[in-house]
């Protein structure tokens, strides 16, 4: 008899209660790597950006990056943490092909930052995720597999190692166990992530992009049967390289290791690896020998003693951070929940908020970015802000509304043109003579036409059927173009036919 | 008296003053060590043409006006553990064979910035660990005063090359004695510099936090002009101090002890000391007195530990310095069948590259560090080393320097100790607490041993950034004692017999 | 009583990346124990209160700017490389998915 390999997520989380744990790694943004000046671009020729000190040449000594250290800091600060006064780096010691001292700078009981919290929304309810630790490492290179099928690690015949990333700074921001999220684990896990990514971003030290690897999960995730006070055994899915994912992987960790209990094995304490493809995790490697890192304070570095004065200097550095600017914009928008949440989640905050900075009111530049614009970004398949359209544009568009000279279905039409890469909306206005009418002598002569073209409809209105006028007036929008005045064109109408 | 007798301080004169030219002095010492290198076997890589083009460079930038320092065209023997662009680097291991490094050290920088000809790299135990130059993959040294016996170590080819008149300077590095033992045994003068004063930039790194670069020469003054040239500040080491180096030179040149305090340490004696060496000593100690020094017994009880610590904290820290010898990106790769795995090869690598006493030491400091036996061992070792600055706190608060034997016996012979690593190890026992201290240290002539002939070293231990009175306590007892003897220690070493030419 | 176990010592030997035939275990397990049991005296000093000290010196807070300096040309990378191909280091397959 076979069992299950997976036991349905609703039927598993009658039965289990699931425990997390998420370990993110961000790589900083800055000019030169954590313990020597190569540069960091994203992108460059293998092994362009490598000296002495990254490639751990015999005899180089690390030094550490200044601005590397102001960055963990503000991240330590943005997460409600306390900044230590004494700290030290530690090397954690394991032989890889990619890490080219078969050390990796780290830190191990002395972390730079301490004690936090997140605090994330998910269907309206608010958790607080505590944070373990905020601390500082160094990247390793990056492995190209060759041979085999796959490019995957197994069955490659060999590697190419390029070491351009060896040395970036790398912060890891460690949550303490997540609890009593119940069926909302998944949820809690992405939404976690996204609040990280939003936080680390607003502060400027990392471009936080998951699909260039700049921002990295690992999720750990253990069950334990309902009612049950002592946690499982957990496992530690690596791979996970996008949002979607993040919920995803806790998903099918939880249906697998259901599945595993119930069938009355045990959980192994491993590394598994999350597929993009299937959804699903696999083993990695089982190890014959826990590892031992032998973690012990690095020599080749002296302490870190943060002053209370510099941190405090980077704390008033820190720009609004997103919880509290989403509740000043809930506030001065006049939002419900529901709203802000669409909003957030569309990525419109930054872009209504500088369209209202460029002169347009909330509720427009609202209504233009999550109706209009949000449905042609979805048509074309991209998020909002890479649509070839600035908030300044959205704001001129809707002064031309306010001064009467577009109305709305005009309005969309230049938002079509400046899309379309026709130009600003004053050019596309111009271009395609989108204007709206409400000359009283250039409407008489459309509406002399329209009521002699629909003599019959006219006649109705003459008997007092004010309501067919609605009839004459689509005609005259439909025979100006749509540039028509429609009410003061249903004003004239009116007047001519004696029934106003 | 020919050039290779000369001092550094009297070739850097007779070079710019134009007696001699840079080309004939470098000549002289090549000359040298073609005619006794074969028996002395202190250099691994000399490269004849390299070393004249380097002279008559310094020729040409004098002739150009330019200013040069008081060693510019005096020849230097390089330990090998330095690296440098122009000569391969092994760190006397199999592993690093042939390797030729894209970076100079800060030290190697500053001594080509100085003027000096680096001759070439000296014979050193594998990654600086030993204490008889055994170690080495490439060969033992001899010491010029017996050929029989050991030059000392790790940095016994720089010791040897110095005392058999190859090179007036030498560098060395000395992580527990590295520096300071090898002089004492060939009878020349060597320091330990305040750790943190002379940059570990480019040092292939034995143990990180004890690791520090020194020079050899034949008198004191010697030493103090090169240790001044090489030191000071470094952007490219976190663990250097950003001050002045103490004025060493003029240190050595005003050779007083008058109104000194010299403490003796009480713990460095007795068991296991030879007698001749502990006579040589004591009668040192009696001339300081008559120069004027007021001398002190000082009791260190913590230095007792200072041996088990060092063999705890440098093998560790040792086992994660020598973890990127790997296979991967430079040096040896063994093995590699295209069927056989990273792992394997690294493994293989390793397993063959490296030395007995390197295995043994990596497998010390793996186990010190392991999860279960760190608290025990290394958090133990940590805490000993607390105690030995407080002992030195302790001791200089009474006195102004320390002193004790370098080393507590003479040279032995090659092979005597080679598989009995803890008799190796108590070679260190006088010179470790300052490596865990990083305070400055230096090690003088000091007479022969009466049992065997051979020379006997003074230890003088100073306050972190003391290092001038290290120099100027070892220069007044240099000219007390070279009075007495009517010259330097090192004319009564036997002549070695020259090869023909 | 000896100080490290043969299978100790073995497994010290895995940890280090070292591999070692029978015969050389056999002979450094004996020296270890040796010198296991002669520097386990630091075990004598028992105060508790003594911090320990990692530095040689008490320095603390050494930056530098984060300015880039200029790297090295692959082929300096590369020079000494046991082999290389398309600008990068050559290895053994890699057995581990990541350690």
């Amino acid at each position: 008899m076979t069992t299950p390999t997976i036991v349905k997520y609703e039927e598993a989380l009658t039965r289990y209660e699931p425990v997390l744990g998420i370990e993110t790694h961000i790589e900083l943004g800055t000019n030169s790597k954590m313990f020597c000046g190569c540069p960091t671009t994203f992108g460059a020729e293998p092994n362009t950006q490598v000296c002495p000190v990254c490639l751990g040449l015999p005899g180089s000594l690390p030094v550490t990056n200044h601005a590397a250290i102001e960055g963990i800091i503000k991240i330590g600060l943005a997460f409600n943490c306390e900044i230590v006064e004494w700290c030290r780096f530690a090397r954690k010691n394991y032989f890889y092909p990619d890490m080219p001292k078969n050390y990796q700078i780290s830190q191990y009981d002395e972390p730079l930052c301490v004690d936090g919290h997140l605090d994330i929304e998910v269907e309206g309810e608010t958790y607080r995720v505590e944070i373990e630790r905020v601390h500082m490492e160094e990247d390793t290179g990056k492995s190209l597999h060759v041979g085999g099928a796959t490019g995957r690690i197994h069955g490659a015949d060999f590697s190419l190692v390029d070491y351009n990333r060896a040395g970036i700074p790398l912060v890891e921001i460690v949550t303490k166990p997540i609890t009593a999220t119940g069926d909302k684990a998944p949820l809690v896990a992405r939404a976690y992530a996204t609040e990280l990514r939003e936080l680390v971003r607003s502060i400027g030290v990392s471009d936080v992009r998951m699909e260039e690897g700049s921002m990295r999960c690992d999720v750990n995730v253990s069950l334990m049967p309902r009612g049950a006070s002592e946690w499982g055994t957990r496992t530690e899915t690596k791979n996970v390289n996008s949002l979607r994912s993040v919920e995803r992987a806790v998903r099918s960790e939880i249906e697998r290791q259901a599945a595993v209990l119930d069938a009355g094995r045990r959980v192994i304490q491993e590394t598994r690896h999350f597929h993009e493809d299937t959804g699903v995790t696999t083993s990695g490697r089982s190890k014959e020998e826990a590892q031992d890192y032998r973690y012990f304070p690095e020599p080749d570095l002296v302490p870190m003693a943060p002053s209370r004065e510099w941190v405090e200097e980077l704390r008033a550095t820190l720009p609004e951070l997103p919880a509290a600017r989403r509740k000043r914009v809930q506030r001065e928008w006049s939002l419900s929940d529901l709203e802000l949440r669409d909003v957030v989640n569309a990525g419109a905050l930054d872009l209504i908020e500088a369209t209202i900075a460029a002169g347009a009111d909330a509720a427009s530049a609202r209504k233009w970015w999550m109706n209009e614009l949000s449905r042609r970004a979805t048509e074309q398949g991209v998020e909002l802000t890479a649509l070839p359209i600035t908030p300044d544009q959205v704001a001129r568009i809707q002064a031309m509304v306010v001064a009467g000279e577009l109305n709305d279905k005009l309005a969309r039409k230049v938002f079509e043109g400046v899309l379309a890469g026709e130009g600003t909306p004053d050019e596309v206005v111009a271009a395609r003579g989108l204007k709206v009418v409400s000359d009283d002598g250039a409407l008489a002569a459309i509406i002399d036409q329209v009521i002699a073209d629909n003599a019959a409809v006219a006649d109705k209105v003459r008997g007092g059927k004010v309501a067919a006028a609605g009839a004459l007036v689509g005609a005259v929008m439909k025979a100006s173009r749509g540039q028509a005045d429609a009410g003061r064109a249903r004003e004239l109408i009116l007047e001519k036919l004696g029934a106003s | 008296m020919t050039l290779i007798k000369k001092s550094a301080a009297e070739l850097g004169a007779l070079i710019a003053s134009g007696e001699a030219s840079a080309v004939e002095v470098a000549q002289a010492h090549l000359e040298r060590v073609r005619a006794v290198d074969g028996q002395v076997h202190a250099f691994l890589h000399v490269d004849d043409e390299a070393v004249l083009a380097q002279a008559r460079r310094v020729d040409e930038r004098r002739a150009g006006g330019e200013e040069l320092g008081p060693l510019a065209g005096v020849p230097i023997a390089h330990k090998d553990v330095f690296t440098t662009t122009d000569m391969p680097t092994t760190a006397g291991s199999k592993i690093l064979e042939g390797w030729r490094p894209p970076y100079d050290a800060t030290v190697t920088a500053r001594l080509r910035k100085a003027g000096l000809v680096i001759l070439g790299k000296t014979n050193m135990d594998e990654f600086a660990m030993g204490s008889s130059t055994e170690n080495s993959a490439y060969g033992v040294t001899r010491n010029p005063w017996d050929l029989s016996r050991v030059p000392g170590g790790s940095s016994g080819g720089s010791s040897a090359a110095v005392a058999a008149y190859q090179a007036p300077l030498s560098t060395g590095t000395d992580t527990g004695g590295s520096i300071r033992q090898p002089a004492a045994v060939t009878g020349i003068v060597g320091t330990k510099p305040t750790y943190g004063g002379s940059s570990r930039y480019g040092i292939i790194a034995f143990a990180s936090s004890l690791d520090t670069p020194g020079p050899f020469a034949r008198n004191v003054l010697d030493a103090a002009l090169l240790h001044e040239a090489f030191s000071g500040h470094d952007v490219m080491d976190s663990t250097s101090i950003d001050r002045a180096v103490p004025p060493v030179v003029e240190a050595a040149r005003r050779a007083d002890v008058n109104g000194l305090r010299v403490g003796v340490v009480k713990e460095f004696a007795g068991e296991g000391y030879q007698a001749g060496v502990l006579n040589r000593f004591n009668e040192t100690v009696e001339l300081l007195e008559s120069l004027g020094a007021k001398v002190v017994e000082v009791g260190c009880p913590s230095f007792a530990y200072a041996l088990p610590a060092y063999y705890l904290i440098a093998p560790s820290e040792a086992s994660s310095n020598l973890a990127r010898f790997d296979a991967m990106r430079y040096g040896l790769r063994v093995a590699d069948d295209g069927t056989r795995s990273a792992e394997e090869i690294m493994a293989l690598t390793r397993a063959q590259g490296f030395g007995p006493e390197v295995k043994r030491r990596i497998m010390l400091g793996t186990y010190a560090l392991s999860s279960g036996y760190y608290d025990a061992y290394y958090g133990k070792a940590q805490q000993v080393r607390t105690l030995i600055a407080r002992d030195f706190d302790n001791a200089f608060e009474q006195v102004d320097v320390l002193v004790s034997p370098t080393t507590p016996t003479t040279a032995f012979p090659i092979g005597e100790r080679a598989d009995d690593p803890m008799a190796m190890y108590l070679a260190d026992l006088c010179t470790i607490p300052s490596n865990l201290t990083g305070n400055a240290a230096i090690s003088v002539p000091c007479g022969l041993a009466d049992e065997d002939g051979l020379p006997v070293g003074l230890q003088i231990m100073a306050p972190v950034l003391g290092d001038d009175r290290v120099y100027r306590v070892g220069a007044a007892v240099e000219k007390a004692l070279e009075d007495r003897w009517g010259g330097p220690l090192l004319a009564k070493a036997p002549e070695l017999a020259e090869a023909a030419k | 009583m000896s100080a490290i176990t043969r299978d100790e010592v073995a497994h010290l030997a895995r940890l280090s990346r070292l591999a070692l035939g029978e015969d050389e275990l056999d002979h450094l397990a004996a020296q270890l124990d040796q010198i296991i049991s002669a520097v386990a005296r630091v075990q004598e000093v028992t105060a508790e209160e003594i911090p320990p000290t990692s530095h040689a010196l008490p320095l603390t807070n050494v930056y530098r700017a984060d300015e880039v300096r200029p790297s090295l040309t692959p082929e300096q990378a590369l020079a000494g490389a046991p082999a290389a191909e398309e600008q990068r280091f050559r290895v053994p397959r890699i057995l581990d998915e990541e350690a």
